[in-house]
């Protein structure tokens, strides 16, 4: 798993990577009410907002870690918001990307690096 | 940005301690949530009771500098003072009574929203309680002054603490600690004794739920929120959840639901329209209310259930069914009493009827509203019957 300084986490299974937001900015968040995920065919670029999240008192965006094209989105999430502080690095799942640069992953923090990043907060 | 280090109030360092997360509001270092966050204090402010800090608020004191001793010409007299730049009727306050008023420019405009109070105690009659809002207050405070010229000293309170207890358990938990508060009924004051002091307790609040404010010196507060929190009825609720709490209850927020060029008939709060202040038409923009309650209104703040989608927040565009933008959400988030996304905003009158159909845009996306009656979440008030 590799991490952003904007608190996403990704996950690369061969050339299909899973994106969610991790412990840290989901306990930063609060309670999410509301999610809205990309259409899956969507293609994304490293730094774009692809996704919402929505807690009582404000909606932050959720930038994609990597470029790539939307494969498949966690479709029970938009009903289950509360997942994503729950689980977040599992359950709580955003998307799976078909990577179109696998190497944008190389610049990415792995756990110890941005563990260390969060100490600095 | 200022780089004047940021106010605190009594119970500040108990907000850390706690491991509040704070931020900046109207200029003080204030707790925006706790541990719980904002859903879960919001749903336990609802179902028990909640304790709130709002001690960065403006409360002051107006009081005659020759007071007669005659206790009904003491009231009227300072009365006379402030009921110019005001749309209430002060004078009518009975001993011991509160009352929501709109401080007013002279095109009606809304300058602020405040609370006025009576004091009960014979030798207070020429004073009044005035408690403004804190990003308003210094403002406030100066034109107060200004109206009250020669006649009258505005002495500033707003040093001691302000605490908030409010929820259903309200009643039981504050007086289990101070047996005066069993007596009030909403919108009435008291003066009690807390620790050898005489405190200021109303039942009054800004949530929607039965409650007091007490106002306090700082020692006295800090053992005051320490107490009240040792009853386990009782938790500290942050900003978060005292702003979803006071847009479920369809009260509007100076700054974003109220400022200068909306006045109260637009903004729906003629009630604040005291009867006899109308009908004199003495208050700054007595004509412009005039016009407005006979039909000439431009725009209605209304409530709003946005029924799919995101959350409309501050800002986003309302249309009507034809997509023209009709105004704008001036509060919106998620109810977590009802579990869906509410709002308030201004339109035009046509469409403030409840049951209009809106569309709110949401990140360029239309998304289906519907005007509805306020507040959203029953009131629940502590009102003596008759």
């Amino acid at each position: 798993m590799r991490f952003t300084k904007d608190h996403e986490w990704v996950d690369a299974d061969g050339d299909v990577a899973t994106l969610g937001i991790t412990a840290y900015a989901a306990e930063q968040l609060g309670d999410v009410v509301f999610i809205e995920l990309p259409s899956v065919g969507k293609t994304l670029k490293a730094g774009d907002a692809f996704a919402v999240v929505e807690s009582v008192k404000a909606a932050s965006d959720v930038y994609a870690p990597i470029s790539g094209e939307v494969v498949e989105v966690n479709a029970e999430l938009p009903d289950a918001p509360e997942t994503v502080n729950a689980m977040p690095e599992k359950d709580g799942w955003f998307a799976k990307v078909k990577l179109s640069n696998p190497a944008e992953l190389d610049a990415l923090m792995d756990r110890a690096a941005y563990e260390q990043f969060l100490s600095t907060l | 940005m200022s780089d004047s280090p940021l106010k605190t109030t009594p119970l500040t360092d108990a907000h850390r301690a706690a491991g509040a997360r704070m931020v900046e509001f109207g200029g003080y270092d204030m707790p925006v949530q706790y541990a719980d966050g904002v859903l879960k204090e919001h749903l336990w402010t609802r179902s028990h009771c909640g304790l709130f800090d709002v001690s960065h608020m403006g409360p002051s004191f107006l009081r005659l500098k020759a007071p007669s001793g005659d206790a009904k010409a003491d009231h009227a007299a300072v009365c006379a003072l402030l009921e110019p730049i005001v749309c209430g009727d002060l004078r009518g306050l009975r001993r011991g009574q509160l009352r929501y008023t709109l401080l007013l420019n002279q095109h009606g405009g809304i300058i602020d929203d405040l609370m006025v109070g009576r004091p009960v105690l014979d030798d207070r009659q020429g004073m009044l309680q005035i408690i403004v809002n804190a990003g308003t207050k210094e403002g406030d405070f100066s034109r107060i002054a200004a109206a009250a010229g020669d006649g009258a000293e505005l002495i500033r309170a707003d040093d001691r603490g302000l605490i908030a207890v409010q929820g259903p358990e309200a009643a039981a938990v504050t007086a289990a600690i101070i047996p005066e508060a069993a007596d009030l009924s909403f919108m009435t004051l008291t003066p009690a004794e807390y620790e050898g002091e005489r405190i200021v307790i109303s039942r009054s609040g800004y949530t929607g739920e039965d409650g007091y404010e007490i106002l306090i010196r700082p020692d006295n507060a800090r053992k005051l929120w320490a107490r009240l929190l040792e009853d386990e009825r009782t938790r500290p609720i942050g900003l978060g959840a005292r702003d979803s709490l006071r847009l479920e209850a369809g009260l509007p927020l100076y700054g974003h639901d109220l400022d200068e060029t909306i006045s109260p008939v637009e903004a729906n709060l003629e009630f604040a329209l005291s009867k006899r202040r109308r009908e004199a038409g003495d208050f700054p923009g007595a004509a412009r209310a005039q016009g407005e309650l006979a039909g000439k209104l431009n725009r209605r703040r209304v409530g709003l259930r946005v029924l799919e989608g995101a959350p409309a927040r501050e800002g986003a565009e309302l249309v009507d069914p034809k997509g023209v933008v009709v105004g704008r959400v001036t509060s919106g988030g998620f109810s977590p009493s009802l579990g869906a996304p509410i709002a308030m905003g201004y339109v035009p009158p046509a469409l403030a009827e409840p049951g209009a159909a809106l569309g709110v845009i949401v990140r360029g996306k239309r998304q289906a509203a519907e005007v509805t009656a306020m507040p959203f979440v029953p009131h629940r008030y502590h009102r003596k019957s008759a």
